[in-house]
């Protein structure tokens, strides 16, 4: 029996029976990880040794009879963007290649008192902005399917760790699909819960109206457990919302006259012909489960990118202001740059420029912005740049304000969709995985990627990917699952349902 | 709508970031890219639509006005690149 092939259901069944133990899991895990990590790159630190110790501890605890956690030895990776106290939490950055967080973030913290087993950090996007996980500033991550293609991102490391069994479980984050797109790309499931069902204490902040945790796993049922485990009301984060918490239960059950609605737009020009193919025989594989298929019409759903991309960078000009070379990260040089700045006034004073002389940067401003500019990468400042001037006088209700005016209206819409559905089908990314570089020097095109999960984060809609097909040339394809606000269970159930009809979510790449 | 260089420059100063030449002429360039495409937001009738800020509107979240456990000052300062015991240390503010 190759344990690392296992579901966290399973494998929680065999540890609390006693036929295996978790220090034995998270070696197999280790094991995995020694031998493959190198050709996939999914994660930018394993934590071997904490690891092990964790899984003494759990082990010890269970053999003398004490009470565990629901995770109790299950190895989880997590998104290198959460704080965790004393370790390092980089966010793929520069800028915080050497911050050590002072405290941990709360679904740390529920992981810790869960028991699991934190396996390592993974790879992302620098700050979570990208689709690619090219825009690390340490590594690339590739593909377990194909090392030549993308893993997707920006979670593209949590995404590769569960297609190459280095962790059963993972923790990733979305803003605008960084979870979805990935778990597509990588033949896995990703869920996005409703806004506000984890808390965001302890999660570095990228766009605060936007941005959620959520877990990454083989099997529905493992995304229940996880989610599970991290959701619920936090006092620290004030836009997390008090209700149940209870998703193992019922994710079981079937759906007694599921009703599963598809947009007509999600079928429209830029799909990739076998990625429809599969979402639409997916769609089949519901109808024959029972369910009632609906064709319904998001009207506004063609605005969410140009919607997202003013409102997200605009939030994130605004998180980032904090990096400023003071209260924590990368500083640039200050001898050298107070001497490049005295040189350039001594320059201009020659050319008897004085109002430009005066006009020049302070010391203070000058170190803001060298060791910004040096400390972060170029999507990065992209977005910064973008927020910034959407944000800036003048410009202010022609971008910001109205795309929260067209944000509600693709609100609305979703809101008459789910009077008629109770589940909304479509695609998660319009291609499977595409190759590595392909898409680095087209910004637009890297965001038009996005088109089908960010009216999720616009909304606030939980939403999820679960492995629906493959490509001719063997690339996992995604199905899109989305229900109304705080419908988790219905979203679990659903998915649940489909995995018991087919087994995409079983195939496993040839490493 | 197009973006010249010298916005550009400017919004790199309220962003407070420097850009060498290359970055300025590629920023430029794709920053006009990505806004004409945003300003296709511009042919949506919005006429009486409320502004949403949050996908899950909550109002007035309180908490007590208890006093709690916080960071201490060591551990607060100690992510700093330059500090002393008191705090945060920054190149000279006014003049030399």
């Amino acid at each position: 029996m190759l344990l690392t092939s296992l579901s966290a259901v399973d494998q929680c069944r065999l540890l609390d029976s006693g036929e295996i133990s978790a220090v034995e899991l998270t070696q197999a895990y280790l094991d995995r990880i020694s031998a493959q990590e190198g050709n996939v790159g999914a994660f930018l630190r394993v934590t071997a040794d904490r690891a092990l110790d964790a899984a003494k501890c759990v082990d010890q605890r269970r053999a003398s009879g004490q009470p565990l956690g629901k995770l109790a030895g299950i190895p989880v990776a997590v998104k290198d963007i959460l704080a965790q106290k004393g370790e390092r939490t980089t966010c793929a950055s520069k800028m915080l290649a050497e911050f050590s967080a002072p405290y941990d973030a709360t679904v740390i913290a529920k992981l810790k008192a869960a028991d699991a087993v934190l396996i390592g950090c993974t790879n992302m996007d620098e700050f979570a902005m990208g689709g690619s996980t090219e825009n690390s500033a340490f590594k690339v991550t590739a593909n377990p399917w194909d090392l030549k293609r993308s893993p997707g991102g920006s979670s593209g490391g949590a995404a590769a760790a569960v297609a190459a069994d280095f962790a059963p479980l993972s923790i990733g984050t979305d803003t605008g699909g960084s979870i979805r797109q990935p778990a597509s790309f990588c033949g896995v499931v990703g869920m996005k819960p409703t806004y506000g069902r984890v808390s965001r204490f302890g999660l570095v902040a990228f766009a605060s109206s936007l941005d959620q945790i959520g877990p990454l796993a083989h099997t529905v049922e493992d995304i229940a457990l996880l989610h599970e485990a991290i959701s619920g009301h936090d006092p620290h984060d004030s836009t997390s919302l008090d209700h149940t918490t209870q998703f193992t239960e019922s994710v079981r059950k079937p759906l007694d006259g599921l009703r599963i609605g598809y947009a007509k737009e999600h079928f429209a020009e830029g799909l990739d012909s076998e990625v429809e193919r599969a979402v639409r025989d997916a769609l089949g594989t519901y109808e024959s489960l029972g369910a009632r298929l609906v064709e319904v019409s998001l009207p506004h759903s063609k605005y969410g990118v140009a919607t997202y991309y003013v409102i997200a960078p605009s939030e994130a000009s605004s998180n980032l202001a904090r990096y400023d070379g003071v209260h924590y990260g990368y500083r640039a040089d200050v001898a050298k740059l107070t001497e490049e700045l005295n040189a350039e006034r001594a320059e201009l004073e020659e050319a008897g420029k004085r109002r430009e002389a005066e006009n020049l940067d302070t010391p203070l401003v000058r170190m803001y912005r060298k060791s910004r500019s040096e400390g972060f990468g170029a999507e990065v400042k992209r977005r910064i740049m973008l927020g910034t001037y959407a944000l800036s006088a003048g410009y202010y209700d022609a971008y910001y304000l109205k795309a929260l005016k067209v944000r509600r209206m693709i609100r609305q819409d979703y809101d008459r969709v789910f009077e008629q559905v109770d589940v909304l089908a479509g695609p998660v990314a319009p291609t499977p995985a595409f190759e590595l570089g392909s898409l680095v020097d087209d910004p637009l095109a890297m965001y038009l990627v996005d088109m089908y999960t960010v009216s999720a984060n616009l909304t606030g809609v939980p939403a999820m990917s679960v492995p629906c097909g493959q490509s001719n040339s063997g690339l996992p394809i995604g199905l899109h699952l989305q229900a109304k606000p705080l419908a988790e269970e219905t979203l679990l159930r659903a998915g649940h349902m489909y995995q018991t009809a087919t087994d995409w979510h079983t195939k496993r790449p040839t490493l | 709508m197009s973006l010249s260089a010298a916005d550009v420059e400017k919004v790199a100063l309220l962003a407070r970031l420097i850009l060498t030449p290359a970055e300025l002429e590629s920023m430029t360039a794709e920053l006009g890219q990505i806004v004409t495409y945003v300003d296709q937001l511009a042919e949506v009738d919005t006429e009486g639509v409320e502004p949403m800020a949050h996908a899950v509107e909550l109002h007035n979240v309180t908490k007590d006005d208890a006093v709690a456990a916080s960071l201490s000052r060591d551990a607060a300062l100690a992510g700093a690149p330059k500090h002393n015991d008191e705090g945060y240390l920054v190149p000279a503010v006014l003049g030399d």
